[in-house]
């Protein structure tokens, strides 16, 4: 700790261009903190709207996607027998489009479905769910960008449909889309008698293994995996997860270049002072760690400022009514961590050249001309 | 009994650009403890060259060298005699001008790993030893040109060297502070036995050397003192 006056005077002394270097990894830190909270509760939303308080996810084996899954009614019916199966809810996910909105997610749910008696309903009543034929219930977002009411007639996709009901849920995605009876929505997209997932809750969570043996014997088409095995190895979120982080690196490499073209203008400018601390002893070792010290002081406090304003960009993101339920404003201590020590490496790596380049500073040439 | 030969150099050579400029050419000398010995000459003569050599800043061509019992080219023993052997002053001060004197101070002790309450002791020694103490926590920049040299001689001494390389430490001053910070370096020799080694281009501070070594095209002249 006796090297901080060192570390911190230089800093001090240029503080435009220690403010401008620190700033690089600020926007690094705040553009990964936004975009991961935003993955994540993109995900942590999906992860709800699929799990719908079960313990198992049930659909078809070796999909990329949810969207091509296909649960046939025989094999839901599978499950529903099985004897340590206490409810069996398939749902089927699919795209539509309304003029003026290219894409909105269309859930196909059974009138028994828990989403719907869980929903705060503003119009209509769970119990008209799939009472009417040519009748589509909206989530509350959905209501309010289609501009449509209890009543009214709206276009999605091919057909015209009469509203039969709005409803609000915590889930963004949900609160987004539309919802028809699983049979219609079937007819609609062609789908025949399939549902792309089918979330099971056990009778007895123990019997989880057994459940997925029976599975695994009775129905080889399709895959059950737990909710937290699901989350862990579904590709769309591991993309999405994957992506962020990319995103996030990149957005880090521009800090990392930042630190770099600071610290190298501070070894520039001081050789004569690096090569006097030479001459009063220090050796190559010490004078590299004074320049990544700078460089982790500047991370340290772009850090800092970095989560200060990611947490500014979040809460104003939060507010921002079409992203409601989109953006998770809690991040985990493992993200936190995460991104700091992203900043720290990047910090360093950009310091790398810049105490290289100060390490091998000649204290006899640097005082040759006085 | 005689005094320990603290510097030596035989037959030293030093040139650069290839070897098209020619600094030293042979040069041999021995500088005991307790002697103060001028290096006088003319700008660009090779003194501060030969100083750089005897403080393993520089390498020389050929010839040997030993300072404090130890070649100072392997970049081991350069560090160990930088740490604790050896002691620098230059012309223009060199010290980290944001800091104050005190923070100076601790630059060498920091490079040695030596403990706050030890190197707090060591400063205050060295301070009343050069009459810097009133200073301690003033900016450098607020120094006069004599007290940066002082503080820069107090800097030099942090680690207790045996060796002091002092280049043109007067070149910078007026007459008045010149002759006080000579003074200061002749003590150093005489009552603490340090060897001081001092380049100068001033005949009145090589006159009150010990010694007095001419250097000239590259070549050392011991001449009377």
């Amino acid at each position: 700790m006796q090297i901080l006056p060192l570390v911190l005077i230089n800093l001090r002394r240029h503080r435009w261009r220690a403010a401008i270097g620190a700033a690089g990894i600020a926007f690094g830190v705040a553009a990964m903190l936004t975009i991961i909270a935003i993955v994540s509760g993109a995900i942590g939303m999906f992860q709800r709207l699929l799990a719908n308080d079960s313990h198992f996810l049930v659909f078809e084996r070796n999909v990329s996607d949810l969207f091509f899954s296909s649960v046939t009614s025989a094999q839901v019916a599978s499950l529903r027998a099985n004897p340590r199966v206490a409810a069996a809810q398939p749902v089927l996910f699919a795209l539509v489009s309304s003029p003026g909105h290219p894409m909105i997610t269309c859930f196909g749910l059974e009138a028994g479905d828990q989403r719907l008696a869980k929903a705060r309903w503003i119009a209509g009543q769970p119990a008209d769910f799939g009472a009417r034929e040519g009748e589509i219930f909206l989530g509350e977002r959905a209501a309010g960008f289609l501009a449509a009411r209890h009543g009214d007639t709206v276009a999605i996709g091919r057909g015209t449909f009469r509203v039969g009901g709005v409803f609000a849920t915590e889930n963004g995605f949900e609160d987004g889309g539309v919802f028809l009876p699983l049979k219609a929505a079937q007819e609609f997209f062609h789908r025949g008698d399939a549902a792309s997932v089918v979330s099971v809750k056990l009778r007895n969570s123990a019997e989880a293994a057994a459940f997925r043996r029976d599975v695994e014997s009775a129905l080889p088409g399709v895959i059950a995996l737990e909710n937290r095995e699901f989350n862990s190895s579904y590709n769309s979120f591991r993309i999405l997860n994957f992506t962020a982080w990319a995103v996030g690196v990149c957005a880090f490499c521009l800090g990392g270049l930042g630190v770099a073209n600071t610290m190298l203008l501070s070894v520039f400018t001081r050789i004569r002072e690096l090569a006097v601390l030479r001459v009063c002893g220090f050796s190559r070792g010490q004078v590299a760690g004074l320049i990544f010290g700078e460089a982790a002081a500047l991370a340290a406090a772009g850090i800092t400022a970095g989560f200060a304003l990611g947490a500014v960009v979040l809460f104003a993101l939060h507010r921002v009514p079409q992203l409601q339920g989109y953006v998770r404003a809690e991040v985990d201590v493992s993200v936190v961590l995460g991104i700091a020590g992203t900043a720290f490496i990047t910090a360093a790596a950009g310091a790398l050249y810049p105490a290289r380049f100060a390490s091998r500073v000649q204290p006899a040439e640097a005082l040759r001309y006085e | 009994m005689s005094k320990p030969v603290l510097a030596s150099a035989h037959r030293v050579s030093k040139s650069y650009d290839s070897g098209r400029i020619a600094v030293l050419r042979e040069v041999s000398l021995s500088v005991q403890a307790g002697e103060l010995v001028a290096l006088w000459g003319a700008s660009g003569s090779g003194k501060s060259t030969l100083l750089h050599l005897l403080g393993g800043l520089d390498t020389p061509d050929s010839g040997e060298l030993r300072v404090c019992g130890l070649d100072p080219t392997p970049e081991t023993n350069r560090l160990a005699l930088r740490r604790h052997s050896i002691g620098f002053v230059f012309q223009l001060h060199n010290l980290i001008p944001d800091l104050t004197v005190e923070e100076n101070l601790r630059v060498p002790a920091l490079a040695i790993g030596r403990g706050l309450t030890e190197t707090r002791a060591r400063i205050a020694t060295v301070v009343e030893e050069v009459g810097m103490a009133p200073r301690l926590k003033h900016r450098i920049q607020d120094l006069s040109g004599g007290e940066r040299q002082r503080t820069a001689i107090c800097r030099a001494l942090m680690n207790s060297p045996q060796l002091l390389l002092a280049d043109e430490p007067t070149g910078a001053l007026d007459e008045l502070t010149g002759t006080a910070v000579f003074a200061l370096l002749k003590r150093l020799a005489e009552r603490d036995g340090l060897a001081v080694i001092l380049a100068t281009h001033e005949r009145r501070f090589a006159e009150a050397c010990h010694r007095i070594i001419r250097v000239r095209d590259g070549r050392l002249d011991e001449i009377a003192a």
